[in-house]
């Protein structure tokens, strides 16, 4: 920050009650959160997914979904049209800096052996580093009821369901059959123990 | 303002601040911060405040060695769940730094900003959290008090007269009649006992399916009351002439007047009820150390919603169900939700820093059936001039009326997760 606009800053501040200026900020916001989503965002209920670490652009196109009801919610639709944009970036950052501390999951070895074959074939190049945190969502380590109902929802046609994504997942289960989509989610939930988080973005 | 300006901006803000003479405290590199009783208020301002500020010394002093969990406790009567699973030592607090002290309080002593347990030890502190849950208001109903309460439950604290209740709903007759009499607002967990006919419907529809539930209730309206009752109608059979569970609310003689305990007899403002095994709530008030620590009005505890600091004594921040923090509901999503805005007050106040603008939710789940759950949400902000904790407009509210089937089950599952969540977020 320049002198220029430190010293007005600095000026205001004085001149102004702080009370007036303040509103919560994104840690109060994102506290709120953490009686479903877990402390700072690190989930520990199975239908809950993680939201630490996620990708900040991630978020808000989610929340911007559900305020507009675009995403079938049960119940993140009435409470995302709690937030103003500029309180859902805000909570976008500081769950973006966050560690995910993945739970270990119960997975079978072997699908989850022919999920990340899977993986690397149909779904690496969006989905980088194994599906880790990033642009194209958390699926590493992510709960596997969450991703199991996500998946239902694109398949049954009650999410918008991305045309480039929607021919990579047919032809995962052109080519493994039913065994496809549990062997993805057995690969991705057998991920844990990494963090993921945006370290600096300044 | 930019995420890349925020830093700068609050340390020029404590800069102004400092300068502007708030209130710089004298304390000692550790402030001391005394908590009050370990439920989920309590336990979160615990975490919280370590996490905020590790350098606070924080007790908690607690009678009991270990948490039992009100939320999700009618799963009991249904059977899908046992008090075990529902009861959590304090271990997680004492990792973060928290001392528990598991002693009865006996005193907040305002004056001396300390409190004194039982064992007549004081703990000195800075500030202190009272987080006591609620108490019954036993003098409601005629020959009901608190050792008739070991024979006709009220199961409104989750531990043994859970089990009791789960007992004698098992070991009544094939037909048996259970009535649940609901207490008047304002009360802890508003759908609780609407929740618990269900609970209880679920357990006879498999095995007494001729059994019958009764809710005898003093107010004339309830909490999602849309929803249950479309709930009841669809797994129950609620509206019809064979259905298990039946209302009967103020209008129709719901408000009971007193038990006979000896018959198991209620006399109503119309009439009189029998039956099997009698579930009261008992109406209720908030926990017998606020009321010996002078620190209610009428029978809640009035608190700056900036912070939760009472308005009777200073120091002292009161959270939960015995706060008056209306417009939230007494809920354990409500009182974490306040814990984490005390907990940041206190933190303020200890730099010498207005407290920060406060924000809340309240998450409620209620499980009506094995595939059958429904909520509701509200986001809050603090309206200051008011002291007002006002929901959003537009937001929160209720399952929709028409959800579908996929939905309600989805919503059992998310109820589930929310427990587990709420469970690690307070005491982990």
């Amino acid at each position: 920050m320049n002198n220029k606009i430190r010293n007005l800053l600095l000026g205001m501040v004085v001149l102004i009650p702080l009370n007036l200026l303040a509103e919560p900020s994104g840690q109060a916001l994102a506290y709120t959160c953490a009686g479903c989503h877990g402390t700072d965002g690190s989930s520990k209920g199975p239908s809950s997914p993680s939201i630490a670490a996620m990708d900040p652009d991630v978020f808000i196109d989610a929340m911007q979904a559900y305020k507009l009801d675009e995403r079938n919610a049960t119940i993140m639709n009435r409470i995302a049209k709690g937030y103003n944009d500029k309180q859902i970036k805000s909570m976008a950052w500081f769950f973006a800096k966050q560690p995910l501390n993945a739970t270990a999951q119960k997975h079978d070895a072997e699908l989850a052996k022919l999920g990340a074959q899977l993986h690397d074939k149909y779904c690496e190049k969006c989905h980088e580093d194994g599906g880790k945190p990033g642009d194209a969502g958390t699926l590493a380590g992510q709960w596997m009821p969450y991703m199991n109902n996500t998946m239902e929802d694109f398949i049954s046609g009650h999410r918008n369901y991305p045309r480039k994504m929607q021919r990579k997942v047919d032809a995962a289960i052109k080519a493994e059959g039913d065994r496809a989509i549990p062997a993805l989610l057995h690969y991705y939930g057998s991920q844990h123990g990494f963090s993921g988080q945006e370290k600096d973005h300044e | 303002m930019s995420d890349i300006n925020r830093r700068d901006f609050i340390k020029l803000t404590t800069l102004a601040g400092a300068s502007l003479g708030f209130p710089q405290l004298a304390l000692a590199a550790s402030p001391r911060v005394v908590i009050v009783g370990g439920g989920v208020g309590g336990c979160t301002a615990a975490k919280y405040l370590r996490k905020l500020n590790p350098n606070i010394e924080v007790t908690l002093l607690e009678a009991k060695k270990a948490y039992t969990s009100c939320f999700m406790s009618n799963e009991i009567l249904s059977g899908d769940r046992t008090l075990e699973s529902l009861t959590f030592d304090y271990e997680g607090l004492r990792r973060r730094g928290v001392k528990v002290v598991n002693e009865r309080v006996s005193a907040i002593e305002a004056d001396k900003k300390q409190v004194v347990t039982v064992g007549g030890q004081p703990f000195r502190y800075d500030a202190c959290v009272v987080s006591p849950g609620v108490d019954f208001k036993w003098d409601a109903i005629e020959g009901y008090d608190e050792s008739v309460s070991e024979v006709i439950p009220h199961a409104w604290f989750a531990g043994p007269q859970t089990v009791i209740l789960r007992k004698q709903i098992e070991s009544m007759p094939e037909g048996g009649k259970v009535i649940i009499v609901a207490p008047p607002n304002p009360y802890k967990c508003p759908p609780g006992p609407y929740e618990r006919a269900a609970q209880i419907a679920m357990y006879c529809k498999h095995h007494k399916p001729k059994a019958k539930i009764l809710i005898l209730d003093p107010k004339d309206k309830f909490s999602k009351q849309g929803l249950f009752e479309q709930g009841w109608a669809k797994l129950y059979g609620f509206g019809t002439d064979n259905s298990m569970i039946e209302w009967v609310g103020a209008a129709g003689g719901g408000t009971v007047e007193e038990l006979d305990p000896s018959t198991r007899t209620l006399q109503a403002e119309i009439e009189e009820f029998q039956a099997d095994v009698i579930n009261i709530i008992p109406p209720q008030k908030a926990g017998k150390i606020a009321f010996s620590s002078d620190l209610v009005d009428g029978d809640w505890c009035p608190v700056d919603k900036l912070t939760f600091e009472s308005t009777r004594h200073k120091n002292i921040y009161v959270l939960g169900d015995a706060s008056n923090a209306a417009k939230m509901p007494k809920s354990a999503y409500a009182a974490n939700s306040q814990a984490k805005v005390a907990a940041a007050a206190i933190v303020a106040r200890f730099k010498g820093i207005e407290p920060p603008d406060p924000t809340f939710v309240n998450t409620c789940y209620s499980i009506l059936g094995e595939e059958h759950g429904i909520s509701v949400a509200a986001v809050y902000s603090l309206d200051k001039s008011s002291n007002t904790i006002t929901p959003i407009e537009g937001a929160g509210g209720l399952s929709p009326m028409d959800a579908s089937d996929l939905q309600r089950k989805r919503e059992v599952s998310y109820a589930h997760s929310w427990f587990k969540n709420l469970i690690d977020d307070m005491m982990m």
